[in-house]
């Protein structure tokens, strides 16, 4: 295990612990994109021009996991998840966190914000980059596509939407409640570069992030193969952890297998 | 917009499609790279112009009340709102002013979807003038602003005022025996109701509740108490509206029956004219004018 995924695999036990102790959070998804942001964060990839969107608010426990250990802070402040006053918020609240870009936790909102920002950036010549960060969930959104109609518009090459998919949603697989394939295809055809990827695999993850710099005609979208609940045996690929409290059983098994 | 632009280069305009009928064209020739359409996708007008704003850019985006607020609530709350964004959204054709395409395109219930959305200020101007002024208000504002605008024709000019601000009102009239609240376009109605009341020049206080959001609770408690009794019209639903806002100031501050005016709790209709709309729902100069008759006698 090298140092990245030794920092993963922490990063996954601060999110155990932190929606353990709120009584509540999104433990699949949080677990499902924690590869993503630390390759984010610690791949050497964002300068500090760069603005990043949590358009999938509810990954938050993830994202909040890895700027603490950007910071140096981790090891208390995640256990102030969803706390009276907290700066860690259930879903991203800017109103009580300045490190917040953009509140979000209602879907779809984030990816327009990101291109706003982006766009922003293009019509004063600022550098950097806009990474945005959603789920397949996300995707059945309408307001989705008619961002992705728009960033394509304005060739929008300083704006970069992750999405984690791994498959599933509240209600079950994706592919079962609604038709998202071939997602690829529709990027495609929208105007996007399109990047496929295995989002466990923090080489392919890095290369990925690498490429988008290099594109400069169109914003890139990076589709990341993940597994709900990854790094936690009995939650892969559940329904039930989507949401919710996690027992003492529950949350003593899993940080037992994230402790070795 | 435009005498605004060219003082402010932080003031852009964006719209899902609606440029000629917002009469943003000026606008568009003048400034064509801070103009956007964004096709008729107003949940994603409202995102961008969230991202633009957290650029420091002061945008301004418009569209039918029906849509902005109306298509877009959801946005306007997490995106708008709870970053307090620096967005003024303009809603327009709002009440009867677009009679011929009837209960879809006619926003009578957007200033109650408004009102009950924290950080956000809500204006709602009378004649070209004042919305000229409101315009320039709301850029300043550091937040978001709702300006409810009308295509309807306001042939009356009013007097001159000079301290426009959020949380504001004006006198347009004072007088002792009843205050009179209203906002946007109606207001030309109210005047020539007024006006052809024959009470005497001190019965009838006039006040222009341009803010309806913050309200200007000084002025409206004054003129309650001058007065004892207070007439609401408005040309929006009866709920949530100007009305909602007097009725729940005066009875936890100063209990005083109020009247209500406005649109009852139905969508509009299709109609040939605005007037054929007013006068159906009773917010025709003849009724109102027996309305402040019967409450003054």
């Amino acid at each position: 295990m090298n140092n990245l995924q030794k920092l993963a695999q922490e990063v996954r036990r601060q999110i155990i612990e932190a929606i353990f102790l709120a009584g509540s959070g999104h433990p699949g998804g949080s677990l499902s994109s924690t590869d993503l942001l630390v390759g984010l964060y610690f791949g050497g990839v964002m300068s500090k021009e760069d603005k990043f969107v949590l358009s999938a608010g509810h990954l938050c426990p993830a994202w909040y996991a890895v700027l603490l250990q950007k910071s140096g802070e981790n090891g208390k402040k995640e256990k102030n998840l969803r706390k009276l006053g907290s700066p860690f918020q259930g879903h991203p609240y800017k109103k009580f966190a300045s490190f917040v870009e953009t509140s979000t936790g209602s879907l779809g909102q984030g990816i327009s914000v990101g291109l706003g920002i982006a766009l922003g950036k293009k019509m004063e010549k600022k550098p950097g980059l806009v990474w945005v960060l959603s789920s397949d969930g996300e995707q059945e959104e309408g307001q989705v596509w008619e961002a992705a109609m728009f960033s394509a518009k304005l060739k929008l090459d300083n704006l970069c939407l992750i999405i984690d998919r791994n498959g599933m949603q509240i209600g079950g697989k994706t592919e079962e409640i609604t038709q998202l394939d071939p997602l690829k295809d529709k990027y495609e055809a929208f105007g996007w570069r399109v990047l496929e990827i295995n989002g466990h695999d923090l080489g392919q993850i890095i290369n990925a992030y690498e490429m988008v710099k290099k594109y400069n005609d169109a914003p890139v979208v990076i589709i990341a193969k993940t597994i709900r609940g990854k790094g936690v045996a009995f939650m892969e690929n559940q329904e039930r952890y989507h949401a919710g409290t996690l027992t003492q059983e529950e949350y003593q098994k899993a940080i037992k297998e994230l402790t070795c | 917009m435009v005498e605004l632009a060219k003082t402010n280069p932080r003031v852009l305009a964006l719209t899902a499609d609606l440029e000629s009928s917002l009469r943003l064209t000026g606008f568009k020739q003048e400034f064509p790279d801070r103009f956007f359409n964004l096709g008729v996708a107003e949940q994603n007008l409202v995102g961008v112009a969230v991202g633009l704003a957290l650029e420091d850019f002061i945008p301004f985006c418009a569209s039918f009340g029906v849509f902005l607020p109306g298509r877009c609530f959801d946005q306007i709350r997490v995106s708008v709102c709870q970053n307090k964004a620096n967005v003024k959204l303009v809603g327009g054709h709002s009440g009867f002013s677009n009679s011929g395409d009837g209960a879809s395109a006619q926003a009578v219930e957007d200033l109650g979807l408004m009102r009950g959305l924290p950080e956000m200020a809500i204006l709602s101007p009378f004649d070209g003038e004042e919305t000229g002024k409101l315009v320039e208000l709301a850029a300043k504002q550091k937040g978001p602003v709702y300006l409810r605008i009308s295509k309807s024709e306001v042939p009356l000019k009013v007097g001159k005022e000079r301290d426009w601000r959020i949380g504001g009102s004006r006198v347009l009239q004072g007088g002792k025996d009843l205050t009179i609240l209203s906002h946007g376009p109606i207001l030309g109605e109210v005047l020539r109701s007024v006006g052809s009341s024959q009470l005497s020049a001190s019965s009838l206080e006039v006040i222009d509740a341009y803010s309806i959001k913050p309200l200007d609770r000084e002025a409206i408690l004054k003129s309650a108490a001058k007065t004892g009794k207070v007439l609401v019209v408005e040309e929006h639903s009866i709920y949530g509206g100007l009305g909602s806002a007097v009725a729940e100031l005066l009875s936890q501050e100063y209990p005083l029956p109020v009247k209500i005016l406005a649109i009852p709790d139905v969508f509009g209709e299709s109609a040939r004219s605005r007037q054929e709309l007013l006068e159906k729902f009773g917010l025709n100069t003849n009724n109102i004018t027996k309305t402040i008759k019967k409450l003054v006698s």
